[in-house]
């Protein structure tokens, strides 16, 4: 009936929460170890959340409010090249939209998704701080500047040639 | 106590420090239009309906929210104000469906009625509006999104006052909803499906599921045979939907609309309650003499079954395996009684009427359904949906003369009756066992240390010489403390009641709403005392209160149960639980 129960977090992981269950308000360390889940595997899983909200004693519901109402939190797995666009404000008067619009079309997904090979997500960001080099995208530690949406088909083969 | 002078509107106030504006301004009948806003809840201030002038602030302030202070001049009231709080309402009806005429919550909903005394009388904006399918999943507690209006007090009553946390808000911004772990449906999550949300719903973004139309298909079908029972909570608290006083019981005339809808046979719960305390006294008495299996657990309360097999499975074994009161005499009349009259189990139609929203989903348990394929209870109405149904009909409620229930399943004695009241089922167990026990008279029936309003009481019985530690919760916040102990073994207790809903279920999750006018609240220990009183006056009006005195108790021993714990007992009164998922955090 209940018995020791399997977890799928790694062991460090399950220290880790063990560790801020110790401290005054366990509670407050929920983004914390959100942060070192996501870190780990990139987003977090249904069953991810479900086992912080278990060891850490705090309400699935509260676990799972938190890491939607966070933009940073990623609910579904993302590719293995997160393209980002800049959707500040430099970049969107430049024609961030019409970039964006032509990754979503190149790749064939929408925003928050990711290609069914595994390869490609997009997602849109707020201004990362760069705006003389607006339109800005980001795919993982690269950074492609002036972007137009000519360049996006360019963009794409490229990372996948150098995969 | 240190006292706050504060001025509110050129009224010269003294108040307790610590209280809020909101609190002052009621104290001198400045009453504060409010939504988010419940006084048995922990104070949001997210509506801002509430919002008040304070001098020295350029923003208005939530009186909900702010505490009073030295010298505070506040003006509740002015065209400006008012401009403003209807404005607010304004752009919660912009994002809510156009559905007033046909809501179940017409003409008692707080956000129509604010509406209305606020003076908003067309919509301004016609943009987007947020769209939700409406979570019908769970048979007990439908979940409408786009009727929410954001306050959280469904919210706050599932952690704060049942310790459930089922729920909580999920995204943000204009993406913003209240749902389940995972946006879950609520018969996926661990919604123990009590109906304190709706409750506290001031719309009907929670609501029951409506059952009426099947039993309006049942008493139109002349094959069928519709049996009816009404639970010891209903008597206490039906006729406030005709604004009959609080705390008046009105057994008599429930019996007569029931006949006059058109029902067949009407018997009361309260007999198998009876049953419950002879069934669940036995098992006691056993538990007792082995000495194993205790603390033993009371079973009668469906919320606290639910949780109980989400939220401590570990302790399932010491639950009472006796079926609820209403079980029992389903079961009952698609046996014991089909059989005496000559009736085909599968042409009698059982209607439960319950103050429960649990019930309904107790009523599905596959445990309940009778070998044959049917169920023993084919519906279950919440005290609310009969109210609707009497009034559908056109039945003058009030006026109605007194009938009696019908035999064999109607008389029962004041230990029944008070069942529905926290501490009721404690009282009735201990005035069987104490003198199954003792095989001595009971000097004083009245055991008024459990009787009591708190969520959690504690007592010990002595019973010649044996002392028997109780405990009774209501509220499962409270179960939850005393569980606890339990499971730490702190101290070794014999006998438990939990009942989900604080007060019992004459506070449950299908009992009338308060009228929004007159600005009560559900979970109002004024009310819930008045309907408790109103079960004890029935108690103490009878001559009749202990279950095992009880002469239709004692026939229905000799024409087919045999005895209390008999093999044909067991058959058809009792039942077992599982471990359930997903499992709660407690």
């Amino acid at each position: 009936m209940c018995c020791e129960v399997k977890y799928t977090l790694e062991n460090d992981i399950i220290e880790y929460i063990e560790e801020c269950k110790k401290e005054e308000h366990p509670e407050s360390y929920l983004i914390a170890v959100l942060h070192k889940v996501q870190g780990r595997y990139g987003f977090l899983s249904e069953i991810h959340i479900d086992e912080v909200a278990h060891i850490l004693e705090v309400p699935t519901a509260t676990v799972y409010g938190v890491a939607t109402f966070y933009h940073y939190f990623k609910l579904k797995p993302r590719g293995k090249y997160s393209v980002s666009v800049c959707l500040g404000t430099a970049c969107f008067v430049k024609g961030a939209d019409s970039v964006l619009g032509a990754f979503k079309s190149e790749l064939g997904i929408e925003m928050g998704e990711t290609t069914s090979d595994g390869l490609f997500s997009i997602e849109g960001t707020r201004c990362i701080g760069v705006c003389a080099l607006a339109p800005v995208v980001t795919i993982n530690e690269r950074v492609f500047s002036n972007v137009s949406p000519g360049q996006v088909p360019k963009i794409l083969h490229d990372i996948k040639d150098t995969d | 106590m240190k006292y706050i002078n504060a001025i509110i509107d050129d009224i010269n106030v003294s108040v307790e420090e610590g209280k809020t504006i909101m609190e002052a301004a009621d104290s001198i009948g400045a009453h504060v239009p409010r939504l988010c806003y419940h006084p048995f809840l922990s104070t949001e201030g997210s509506c801002r309906i509430c919002s008040v002038k304070v001098e020295g602030f350029g923003n208005l302030l939530p009186a909900c929210a702010t505490k009073i202070q030295e010298g505070m001049k506040v003006t509740t009231n002015s065209p400006e104000i008012r401009e403003t709080r209807r404005d607010l309402v304004e752009l919660l009806l912009d994002n809510h469906p156009r559905a007033c005429l046909t809501c179940e919550r017409d003409g008692n909903c707080e956000l129509q009625n604010l509406s209305y005394k606020l003076g908003v009388r067309h919509r301004v904006f016609d943009g987007a509006r947020k769209r939700f399918p409406i979570d019908f999943s769970n048979v007990s507690v439908v979940r409408d999104a786009e009727k929410c209006i954001l306050c959280r007090r469904c919210v706050r009553v599932c952690s704060e006052i049942q310790g459930v946390h089922n729920l909580s808000q999920m995204f943000r911004g204009v993406n913003t909803v209240v749902t389940p772990a995972f946006q879950a449906p609520m018969d996926e999550s661990v919604c123990i499906k009590c109906g304190q949300c709706i409750n506290v719903c001031p719309t009907a973004a929670f609501i029951e599921k409506n059952d009426t139309d099947v039993v309006w298909e049942a008493l139109k079908d002349r094959n069928k045979f519709v049996v009816v029972q009404t639970a010891p909570a209903i008597r206490a608290a039906i006729g406030e939907g005709w604004d009959i006083p609080h705390g008046t019981h009105v057994t008599g005339k429930t019996v007569a609309a029931l006949r006059r809808i058109g029902f067949d046979a009407v018997f009361d719960t309260d007999f198998t309650a009876d049953l419950t305390i002879m069934e669940e006294s036995h098992e006691f008495i056993q538990r007792i003499k082995s000495g194993e299996g205790l603390p033993l657990i009371t079973s009668c309360s469906p919320g606290w079954i639910n949780f109980v097999e989400h939220f401590y499975p570990e302790l399932l074994p010491n639950v009472s395996t006796c079926k609820s009161p209403m079980q029992m005499l389903s079961t009952l009349s698609k046996t014991y009684y089909a059989e005496k009259t000559g009736k085909d189990p599968k042409d009698i139609f059982m209607v439960a009427i319950m103050p429960c929203v649990a019930k309904k989903f107790e009523a599905k348990r596959p445990e309940h359904q009778a070998e044959a394929g049917y169920p023993y209870t084919d519906a279950v109405l919440t005290t609310r949906e009969l109210i609707w149904m009497l009034k559908a009909y056109g039945v003058d409620f009030p006026n109605l003369p007194d009938e009696d229930f019908d035999n064999p399943m109607g008389i029962a004695s004041g230990a029944g009756d008070i069942f529905g009241s926290t501490g009721g089922v404690m009282e009735a167990a201990l005035r069987t066992s104490y003198e199954l026990i003792t095989g001595e008279s009971i000097e004083n029936l009245e055991f008024k240390n459990v009787r009591a309003i708190e969520g959690l009481k504690e007592a010990t019985i002595d019973i010649k010489g044996t002392q028997i530690n109780v405990a009774v919760a209501n509220g499962l916040n409270n179960a939850k403390t005393i569980l606890e102990k339990v499971k730490k073994g702190d101290k070794q207790y014999h006998l438990i009641e939990i009942m989900a809903c604080p007060g019992g279920c004459v506070a449950g999750g299908g009992q009338p709403l308060s009228h929004v006018e007159k600005y009560i609240y559900p979970l109002d220990k004024e009310i819930i005392k008045l309907r408790q009183q109103a079960l004890y006056n029935i108690d103490s009006g009878k001559t009749l209160r202990k279950s095992h005195e009880n002469p239709a108790i004692k026939q229905i021993y000799n024409e087919y149960l045999e005895k209390p714990g008999s093999h044909i007992s067991h058959e058809l009164l009792h039942t077992s639980y599982q471990a359930k998922s997903p499992r709660g955090i407690k």
